[in-house]
């Protein structure tokens, strides 16, 4: 996670903090917002790596149409960052390769 | 299937269209569910109204806090509304699944709503895959979201009125944007004027377009006009560093940690072609939409379907299309002439809101290099397979986007299709001197999200 790819809080209405833990590091989400919101605060850039070319990959559209996103969610890989809430205590880290897409939510 | 929880009408989609249509399906006595993936109402304008997130409402401007209104429809006694509900399967004897945190259930209906909107064109260029690249409407999602504003220097890349918008909320929270390269041809100016009565008509929108403009001029971010060759190169880390472009005949090259790209939104049909709807090609806004009667019937006569899903028009189109729709239906289930009392006021104003639509689609047809890519430049982003691949398969007898699937796997990949379709089939197309119509799209088989085996297994039928 680097500090020069950090995406910058505005001044928001008072939300509940969230500690989770990227890569090893525990961070502090807001209560409501994605995992992918809350991993492009942290600086975190690439959040995947892809499995044909391991070329590196960032949340692209947000909204759940690239899956892009896919990350490795409390032991779940391949889960879309961007549709999944943050929740207390999760774990988060960087997928690599790997193929198959798990269903749902975690 | 008998014991599953039976509604009147089951809505997928809870943004303007599937808002409006919820509270007037409530009104005339209908049992209605409304479904949508997100945590909270609001659909892509008004994405988490319920809950702003902002301090400065300047920012998101006055169009958004106008979504306030159509929550309040969610509440009439006859609606249900359930969140984060992914719908991922549709049966032709009126069953739908959708998925909720991880658990299944299934529920009948009599009549379907599909509002499921747009989503933004995907737009092949070189590099449009590095980290650092990300579509203007995901930046402006987690400016709704999580006010978060992107780490700089930025640049804003792409066409159409969502680009101007969203550059206008930038640079009211104080974001510094590096430049604007706007692509837009210089040709479609001369296009567009042809269909200079529809926009004088629509003269609001070209108001609020060049308020927008004027906007960005005062701020003083760096505007290049009818850019071309717009490329996004990495650094050895792998992550964007820099965007070029060619202007004229001068080459520029900016340094550049975030570029958001943008080239106009097209409808999501991923539900309507799983369910093997009729669809057609829109030569115009160059994309597929379904083919719907005047009252937003499908080929499936108990399927509608409203909002940009249906064909683009924008959020206050959408919004009068799910009225229409929820009357149309209401009288088809009540038998009842006061069901569509009012529709013809409500289509005459559709007809308004409408007038601007073909000046809008050809002023902002995006650069042929985004419609039709050549070379390395990747097409499918999950499989990596480059627009040359794709052409290239023309030659090996591959007629149609299907094939393409079993000779490079594009379309194979866990987005099935959202952000290669529309580009292969142009691409077989091009090669094939036919027309998009003729060469087809994907057959989207569901589940059209992902679902684990367990949720499968312990698909409960429970209460909605
Ligand atoms: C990223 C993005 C940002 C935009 N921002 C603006 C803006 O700021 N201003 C503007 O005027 N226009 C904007 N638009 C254009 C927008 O399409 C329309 O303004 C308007 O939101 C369309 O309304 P709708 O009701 O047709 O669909 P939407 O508002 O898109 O609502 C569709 C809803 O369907 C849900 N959905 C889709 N598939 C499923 C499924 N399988 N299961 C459950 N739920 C599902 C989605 O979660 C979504 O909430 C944006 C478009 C996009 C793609
Ligand atoms: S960022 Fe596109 S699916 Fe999550």
């Amino acid at each position: 996670m680097a500090a020069d790819f950090s995406f910058n809080r505005l001044p928001c209405h008072e939300r509940a903090e969230v500690e989770i833990t990227v890569e090893g590091q525990k961070i502090f989400a807001l209560e409501g917002e994605t995992v992918a919101a809350a991993v492009m605060h942290a600086g975190l850039r690439p959040t995947r790596t892809t499995p044909v070319s391991g070329s590196g990959r960032a949340p692209y559209c947000m909204m759940g149409v690239c899956f892009d996103c896919l990350m490795n969610i409390d032991g779940k890989p391949n889960t879309q960052a961007c549709m999944t809430e943050v929740r207390e205590g999760m774990v988060i880290t960087v997928q690599t390769g790997a193929r198959e897409v798990s269903g749902g939510d975690v | 299937m008998t014991g599953l929880q039976q509604f009147d009408l089951v809505i997928i989609g809870a943004g303007p269209a599937g808002m409006a249509a919820a509270r007037e399906a409530g009104e005339a006595g209908l049992n209605t569910l409304i479904l949508d993936e997100q945590p909270r109402a609001g659909g892509q304008i008004y994405r988490n109204i319920g809950r702003p997130i902002l301090q400065d409402r300047s920012i998101l401007g006055q169009d958004y806090y106008a979504g306030e209104t159509l929550l309040a429809g969610l509440s009439h006694v006859l609606v249900t509304h359930v969140a984060n509900a992914t719908v991922w399967d549709v049966t032709t004897d009126n069953t739908l699944s959708f998925s909720v945190k991880g658990i299944s259930r299934q529920v009948g209906f009599k009549k379907l709503l599909l509002a499921t909107g747009a989503q933004e064109r995907p737009v092949p260029f070189p590099g449009w895959t590095l980290p650092g690249v990300m579509t203007c409407g995901a930046a402006q999602i987690l400016l709704k979201s999580s006010g978060l504003t992107p780490t700089g220097p930025l640049v804003i890349a792409g066409s159409g009125p969502l680009l101007l918008l969203i550059a206008c909320q930038l640079i009211r929270a104080g974001v510094r944007i590096e430049a604007i390269v706007d692509t837009t041809p210089t040709s479609n100016y001369r296009r567009a004027l042809k269909e200079i009565f529809g926009a004088i008509k629509g003269w609001r929108y070209l108001l609020k377009g060049a308020r927008m403009l004027n906007e960005i001029r005062r701020s003083g971010v760096r505007y290049y006009k009818s850019a071309t060759e717009l490329t996004a190169e990495s650094g050895s880390d792998g992550n964007l560093v820099s965007v070029s472009f060619r202007k004229g005949s001068v080459h520029h090259q900016l340094p550049c940690k975030t570029l958001l790209v943008h080239q106009g939104v097209i409808p999501n049909t991923q539900l309507g072609r799983a369910l093997e709807l009729e669809h057609q090609w829109d030569e115009v806004q160059q994309c597929w939409k379904p083919t719907l009667s005047e009252n937003g019937c499908s080929s499936h006569p108990d399927i509608f379907i409203a909002g940009d899903s249906g064909g683009i028009g924008g959020a206050i189109v959408a919004e009068i299309q799910g009225r229409i729709v929820a009357k149309e239906i209401a009288y088809q289930l009540n038998q009842e002439g006061a069901a569509v009392i009012g529709i013809d006021q409500l289509r005459k104003t559709l007809d308004d809101q409408l007038a601007i639509r073909p000046f809008l689609d050809h002023l902002y047809r995006p650069l042929d290099m985004f419609l039709r890519p050549q070379g390395e430049i990747i097409v499918c982003r999950c499989e990596e397979v480059t627009a040359a691949e794709i052409r290239g398969l023309t030659q090996h007898g591959c007629v149609g986007p299907n094939q393409t699937k079993a000779f490079c796997r594009s379309g194979m990949g866990p987005c099935q299709g959202r952000q290669c379709g529309a580009t292969v089939t142009a691409l077989l197309a091009d090669e094939l001197g036919k027309s998009p119509e003729e060469v087809g799209y994907y057959h989207i088989r569901f589940p059209i999200k992902p679902v684990s085996l367990g949720e499968l297994a312990g698909l409960s039928q429970s209460d909605a």
